[in-house]
C-alpha cells in the first residue's frame, strides 16, 4: 500500500466584520436595511433617517461635549491618538500607507492640544474705551455636518478640528472601511456616545438631508469633489443660516492653520460695569 | 416731621438682606467634605446612627395596605436576621394609608409621618391642605411632611408661603412639621437659603430638601445650605429646627457623606434622629448590606436582606 | 464630634533607596558630598541624597548644552509627544509621586493627592500641546529657544515648581539643570525616572540636589541662558544683581503678603472657606498665600466669629492620613522662624487665638493661628512669614482696602468677596497684584498665568503668557 501523504492543516475560517453605522456610540444597521459591496464586503448604506437619528445622537451629546473642561476634551482626543497608534497595522491592511497612518496621528495629536489653547488664541480682554470689563470667548457653533474626504487623514482632518472645541459632528464617510475602523476606536477612547457619529453610503444621497436640517448649526463641505453639488448644498444650507466652510483643502499634510476649527467657532463677548 | 415706621416684619426685606451664597464656593465645600474617609469602627457607628435616621417612605399612587404593612413591619425590623439592628425612625406614607400604619407601628416607638397639603405639588386651595393635614393626624399621624407654595414662592409672595406655614402647623395640632422646600424647584442656593429661613420663621420644626417626585431631589451642597441655614438660626433665635434631606440617597456612602456635613458644619446636636433624617427607601437595604459585611467580613448580596 | 478613625495611605508603594545620586546627562552619578532629607512630620531620615559641588554644575551644565543642538532641532510635534508621554507616566504614577511629595514636604496626602498630583500632569499636558504651536503663541512667524535653562526651585510644591518650571522649558526647544530645594529632592529625583521611563534623549533635564551654594553656582553658572527662579525676594534680589551685565534672561516668582478682602456684602460661609484655604493650605507654606485679611469692619463679628468656628474643625496631624488637613511644618528652620514672628506678633500687641489642637510629639508643628487687632505698622502685617499664620486688618469703604491691599513692596495676589460684580471689577483694577481671585482663593491652572508684581518678581509662568519667559 502506498503511504499517502499527510492530511493538509484543516484550513481555519474567518470571522468576518461587519461594517456598520456608527450612532450615539453604538453600531447599528442602517434603519432601511440597506447595504452596498465594498471590496466583497457589505457596508450599511445610510438612508435619510439615519442621518436625522445621527442629528439627534449629536444634539444630545453636545451640551454635555461643550461643557467638558478643555483639558478633558484635550486628553479624550490624545487617547484617541494612542488608540490610533494601537491599531496602525489594522490601518495599513486597509491599504493606507505607513506614512499616513502616522501623519493622521501626528495630526490628532496636533489637535488634541488645541483645546486648552484656542480661547487664548482666538479671544482676549478689549480694551473698550469706557468703564467696563470685556471679554471675548470663543464658543463651539453645535452640531456640525461634515462631508468627509476619501483619504484617512483627510477624514481626522475634518474630524478633530471640529470636536476639539466642543462641537459633535455627523459624518458622511467615503473610505468606508477605514471610517468604521476609525469608529471602532473612537468607540473605545473614553469619547461620549454622539460626539462622533460616522455614515457609510452615498454621499450625494444623504448630504442634502444634512445641509437642510434645520438641527445643524453648520456645514463641512471639505470631502464634496462636483462644484454643482457644493453649490446646491451650499444654497440648501442657507435655509437656516448654517455657517458653511466650502471644498477647496486638498493637502491635509500641510498646517491648517486656526481656519478649520475657527471656522466652527462663534465669539462671544460679554461685558461688565466696573465700578465702585 | 415724624419718622416713617417700616412694617415691624418686612419678611421681603429680611430675606434678601440674607447673606448670599456662592454656587462654585458651596459645591467645592460639600465635595470637599465628601473626601472624608470614614473607617472601621466609625463606620459602623455611623451605619448604625444613619439607619435609626431613617423615614422609610412609600408614596406611590400603587401603595396598598399590604405594600404598607410590609414597609411598617420592615421599618420596625430592618434586619430580622440581625436583632442587634435598630430601628428606623418613621415611615412616611400618603395620609390615605396612614390607618394602615398605624395599626402596625402602635407602641413601637417608630414615628409614623403623613405627607399632606396636596403633596407634591401644593396646588389646591388653602382650606383643602388643612383638612388634609387634619386628617392624617386624626389617623395617627404624629409626624407632617408639608410642602411650601413654590408658585407663591418664587412670584415673590413670600408672606402667602410664610401665612399657609403657620396655618398648617395649627392644624397639626401636636404633630411635628416638617416643611418641604422643594429645592429642585427653587433654582438658585440662595433660595434655598431664603425659603430655609421663612420656613424657620413661620414655624418649622423640620425643613426637607424635596418630595422626591422632581427630577433634582437632595444634594450635599442643597443640605449643606440647609444646614448653615439652621445653625444661624439657633444662633440669632435660641431655637433649634432639624434637617431632612430626601430622594436620590441611595448607598451608604451618601449617607455618610450627609453625617460628615452635620458634622463638620452644626455638630453633634444634629446628630440625631430628632434633628436629622434621611428621607428614603433603597437605602436602607445598602446601609444593611455594609452593615453585614462590617461584621462578617465579606461583600453580602441582595438575596440575603428583605425587599420590604 | 465623631471622630472618623485613622485613615492611613500606605506608603508601601513609595520604593525609596537608601541613596541617591545626580542625574546628569541621562544617569544617575555620585558626587563626593551628600546630604540627609527627612520626614518633617516624624524627623525620620528618607534617603542621603548627593550634594552637588562646582564640577558637578559644570558637568552638568555642559550636558544640557551637548543636548540643546539637537533637541531644539527636532520639529515641535516630536518634542510635544516627549511631553505627552511624561504627562501620562505622571499621571499612571500619580499615587506613588503624592505619597512620596507628603513624605518629603509634610503636607497632607488629601493635597498632594488631590492637588499637587493633578497640577503637575496638566502642566504637561498643557506645554506638550505648544511645544508644535508656537507660530501661534503671539511671539512671531518661528520663535527660538534661548539655549540651556537653570532652574532653582522651593520647597513648598516641589514638584508642580518642577513642572511649572520644565515643561515650557522643554516645549520651547530649551535643555534644563533643575535645583530642587534642599528638605525637599526625592520628588524631582523620581522625575528623573520617569524622564528615562519615556525615553527623553539624555541632557535635555538634569537634576542636581544641594543647598543655596549648588543654586548659587548654577544660576551664576557663564554657560546657561536662561535663569528661573522661584523662593524669597531676599535670594531673588541676589540673583537679579548676579545676572546685571551677562545675557542672560531672568524671570522670578518671589515672595508676598496677599491682602484678602471681604466686603459686608459677601457670600460669608464661602468667604470663611476662602479664608481658611487662603492661610491654611499647604500650611501656609504659599508665596501667594492669603496672610492678610482684610475685613470690612461692618461684616468684623460675623466674619470672626464664622471663622473661628470653622477653624475648630481643622484637622492637624499625620500627613498620609486621609482626613488630615493641616500637614508638618517643612522644616525646623521654618518652625522657628513662624514661633519667632508669631511671638514678635504678641509682643507688637496683637491678639493671638488658635483653635484647640493636639500636636503630635515628634516632628515640626504649628497649630493654625489668627492674629486679630493688626495694623499695617505691625510686622506681622508687612513680612511673609510662610506659615498657618493669618493676621487680620479691618477698613471701612472700598478705597481704603485697596489702599492697605497696595501698601506693601509685594505684589503677587490679592482676594476679593462681595456679591456685587461692579465692585469686584472695579477693585480688582486698582489691586497692584499678579493674581487676583474674586470670590475664590488659591486657584491654579496651566493655561492661567501666575506671576507678581513689584518686589514678588516678575514674569509669567503658565497660559500662552508662559512661553515668553523660554522664547527668543
Amino acid at each position: 500500500m502506498p503511504k499517502s501523504s499527510p492530511a493538509p492543516a484543516p484550513v481555519r475560517l474567518s470571522v468576518r466584520k461587519t461594517y456598520k453605522l456608527f450612532i450615539g456610540g453604538a453600531f447599528p444597521r442602517s434603519e432601511s436595511g440597506r447595504t452596498y459591496l465594498v471590496d466583497g464586503d457589505n457596508v450599511a448604506l445610510a438612508s435619510r433617517k439615519d442621518a436625522r437619528n445621527a442629528v439627534l445622537a449629536a444634539r444630545k451629546a453636545q451640551p454635555k461635549w461643550a461643557g467638558a473642561t478643555a483639558y478633558n476634551r484635550g486628553q479624550v482626543l490624545y487617547r484617541i491618538a494612542e488608540m490610533i497608534e494601537a491599531r496602525r497595522k489594522e490601518f495599513s491592511a486597509l491599504g493606507v500607507a505607513a506614512p499616513e497612518v502616522a501623519a493622521a496621528i501626528d495630526r490628532w495629536v496636533w489637535y488634541a492640544g488645541w483645546s486648552d489653547k484656542i480661547a487664548q488664541v482666538y479671544g482676549g480682554a478689549n480694551p473698550v474705551a469706557g468703564p467696563y470689563f470685556n471679554l471675548s470667548a470663543p464658543e463651539p457653533t453645535g452640531v456640525v455636518g461634515v462631508i468627509a474626504p476619501a483619504s484617512f487623514l483627510g477624514l481626522v482632518s475634518v474630524i478633530a478640528p471640529a470636536i476639539v472645541t466642543g462641537n459633535t459632528v455627523v459624518v458622511l464617510a467615503a473610505g468606508p472601511q477605514v471610517a468604521v475602523t476609525l469608529a471602532e476606536v473612537l468607540a473605545t477612547s473614553d469619547l461620549p456616545g454622539g460626539v462622533v457619529n460616522i455614515l457609510t453610503g452615498r454621499a450625494a444621497e444623504t448630504a442634502p438631508w444634512l445641509a437642510s436640517h434645520d438641527d445643524v448649526n453648520a456645514l463641512d463641505l471639505t470631502g464634496i469633489d462636483d462644484p454643482e453639488l457644493a453649490a446646491d448644498l451650499e444654497r440648501s444650507a442657507a435655509g437656516s443660516l448654517k455657517r458653511v466652510i466650502r471644498p477647496g483643502r486638498t493637502d491635509f499634510r500641510a498646517d491648517p492653520g486656526l481656519h478649520p476649527m475657527t471656522a466652527l467657532l462663534e465669539t462671544k463677548t460679554v461685558w461688565h460695569p466696573k465700578g465702585f | 416731621m415724624t419718622a416713617t415706621l417700616l412694617p415691624a416684619t418686612d419678611l421681603r426685606s429680611f430675606l434678601r438682606g440674607l447673606p448670599g451664597v456662592d454656587k462654585v464656593g458651596v459645591e467645592a465645600r460639600a465635595a470637599a467634605l465628601g473626601t472624608r474617609s470614614v473607617k472601621t469602627t466609625a463606620k459602623a457607628a455611623a451605619i448604625d446612627l444613619a439607619i435609626r435616621m431613617v423615614d422609610l417612605t412609600t408614596l406611590e399612587g400603587a401603595d396598598t395596605a399590604g405594600k404598607v404593612r410590609a414597609l411598617s413591619a420592615k421599618a420596625m425590623r430592618p434586619d430580622p436576621a440581625d436583632p442587634t439592628c435598630p430601628s428606623v425612625a418613621a415611615i412616611c406614607v400618603y395620609p390615605a394609608m396612614v390607618p394602615v400604619a398605624a395599626e402596625v407601628l402602635s407602641g413601637s416607638g417608630v414615628h409614623l409621618a403623613s405627607v399632606a397639603t396636596a403633596f407634591p405639588s401644593g396646588q389646591a386651595p388653602l382650606d383643602v391642605k388643612l383638612a388634609d393635614t387634619r386628617d392624617a393626624v386624626a389617623a395617627g399621624a404624629d409626624e407632617i411632611d408639608m410642602v411650601i407654595s413654590r408658585g407663591s414662592f418664587l412670584s415673590g409672595r413670600y408672606d402667602e408661603v410664610f401665612d399657609e406655614i403657620v396655618a398648617v402647623q395649627q392644624a397639626a395640632g401636636p404633630a411635628h412639621l416638617k416643611v418641604i422646600l422643594e429645592t429642585g424647584e427653587l433654582g438658585t442656593y440662595d433660595n434655598v437659603r431664603r425659603a430655609s429661613w421663612l420656613a424657620m420663621l413661620a414655624g418649622a420644626d423640620f425643613i426637607k430638601t424635596s418630595t422626591g417626585k422632581v427630577p433634582v431631589a437632595a444634594t450635599l451642597p442643597v443640605t449643606l445650605v440647609m444646614l448653615e441655614a439652621v445653625r444661624d438660626f439657633r444662633a440669632r433665635t435660641g431655637r433649634q429646627v432639624g434637617v431632612k434631606p430626601a430622594g436620590g440617597i441611595r448607598t451608604t456612602k451618601d449617607a455618610i457623606k450627609y453625617l460628615v456635613l452635620i458634622n463638620e458644619t452644626v455638630g453633634d446636636d444634629w446628630l440625631h434622629p430628632d434633628w436629622f433624617r434621611f428621607g428614603a427607601s433603597s437605602l436602607l437595604n445598602d446601609l444593611l448590606m455594609q452593615r453585614t459585611k462590617l461584621t462578617t467580613g465579606h461583600y453580602a448580596g441582595p438575596d440575603y436582606f428583605t425587599l420590604d | 464630634m465623631f471622630a472618623y478613625a485613622p485613615a492611613p495611605e500606605s506608603r508601601s508603594i513609595v520604593d525609596l533607596a537608601p541613596s541617591y545620586g545626580l542625574f546628569i546627562d541621562g544617569r544617575f552619578t555620585d558626587a563626593h558630598d551628600s546630604f540627609k532629607t527627612v520626614n518633617p512630620a516624624s524627623e525620620e531620615v528618607l534617603a542621603e541624597v548627593a550634594a552637588a559641588g562646582p564640577e558637578d554644575v559644570d558637568r552638568a551644565v555642559a550636558a544640557a548644552r551637548r543636548a540643546f543642538e539637537p533637541w531644539s532641532a527636532l520639529p515641535g510635534a516630536e518634542r510635544a509627544k516627549y511631553l505627552f508621554r511624561i504627562a501620562r507616566i505622571i499621571q499612571e504614577r500619580a499615587r506613588e509621586l503624592a505619597v512620596l511629595e507628603s513624605l518629603d514636604n509634610g503636607k497632607p496626602i488629601k493635597e498632594s493627592r488631590d492637588v499637587d498630583l493633578p497640577l503637575v500632569a496638566a502642566h504637561f499636558f498643557y506645554y506638550a500641546g505648544w511645544a508644535d504651536k508656537l507660530a501661534y503663541a503671539g511671539f512671531g512667524a518661528d520663535p527660538r529657544p534661548l539655549g540651556v535653562a537653570a532652574q532653582v526651585i522651593p520647597w513648598n510644591f516641589p514638584l508642580l515648581m518642577l513642572a511649572w518650571k520644565i515643561a515650557p522649558a522643554l516645549a520651547a526647544g530649551n535643555t534644563v539643570v533643575l535645583k530642587p530645594a534642599e528638605t525637599t529632592p526625592l520628588s524631582a529625583l523620581f522625575f528623573a525616572d520617569i524622564c528615562r521611563q519615556a525615553d527623553l534623549p539624555p541632557g535635555v533635564v538634569n537634576i542636581i540636589t544641594g543647598a543655596g551654594d549648588t543654586g548659587r553656582l548654577l544660576v551664576e553658572h557663564p554657560d546657561v541662558n536662561k535663569v528661573a527662579f522661584t523662593g524669597s525676594t531676599e535670594v531673588g534680589r541676589a540673583i537679579a544683581r548676579s545676572v546685571a551685565g551677562t545675557g542672560k534672561r531672568v524671570t522670578l516668582e518671589l515672595g508676598g503678603k496677599a491682602a484678602n478682602i471681604v466686603f459686608d456684602d459677601a457670600a460669608i460661609d464661602q468667604a470663611v472657606e476662602g479664608i481658611v484655604n487662603g492661610i491654611f493650605f499647604n500650611q501656609g507654606h504659599v508665596c501667594c498665600a492669603g496672610s492678610r485679611l482684610l475685613v470690612q469692619e461692618s461684616a468684623y463679628d460675623q466674619v470672626l466669629d464664622s471663622l473661628k468656628r470653622r477653624m475648630a474643625t481643622l484637622r492637624v496631624g499625620d500627613p498620609l492620613d486621609k482626613n488630615t488637613d493641616i500637614g508638618a511644618i517643612n522644616s525646623a528652620a521654618q518652625l522657628a522662624r513662624i514661633r519667632e514672628l508669631s511671638e514678635i506678633g504678641a509682643a507688637e500687641g496683637a491678639e493671638r487665638w488658635s483653635p484647640p489642637c493636639e500636636l503630635p510629639a515628634q516632628g515640626f508643628w504649628f497649630a493654625p493661628t489668627i492674629f486679630t487687632g493688626v495694623t499695617q505698622a505691625h510686622r506681622i502685617a508687612r513680612e511673609e512669614i510662610f506659615g498657618p499664620v493669618l493676621s487680620v486688618l479691618t477698613f471701612r469703604t472700598p478705597d481704603e482696602a485697596v489702599e492697605k491691599a497696595n501698601n506693601t513692596p509685594y505684589g503677587l495676589s490679592a482676594g476679593i468677596w462681595s456679591e456685587k460684580g461692579s465692585l469686584i471689577l472695579a477693585v480688582a483694577d486698582k489691586l497692584r497684584a499678579g493674581v487676583v481671585w474674586a470670590n475664590t482663593f488659591n486657584k491654579f491652572d496651566p493655561t492661567s498665568p501666575f506671576g507678581g508684581y513689584k518686589e514678588s518678581g516678575y514674569g509669567r509662568e503658565g497660559g500662552r503668557h508662559g512661553l515668553e519667559a523660554y522664547l527668543a
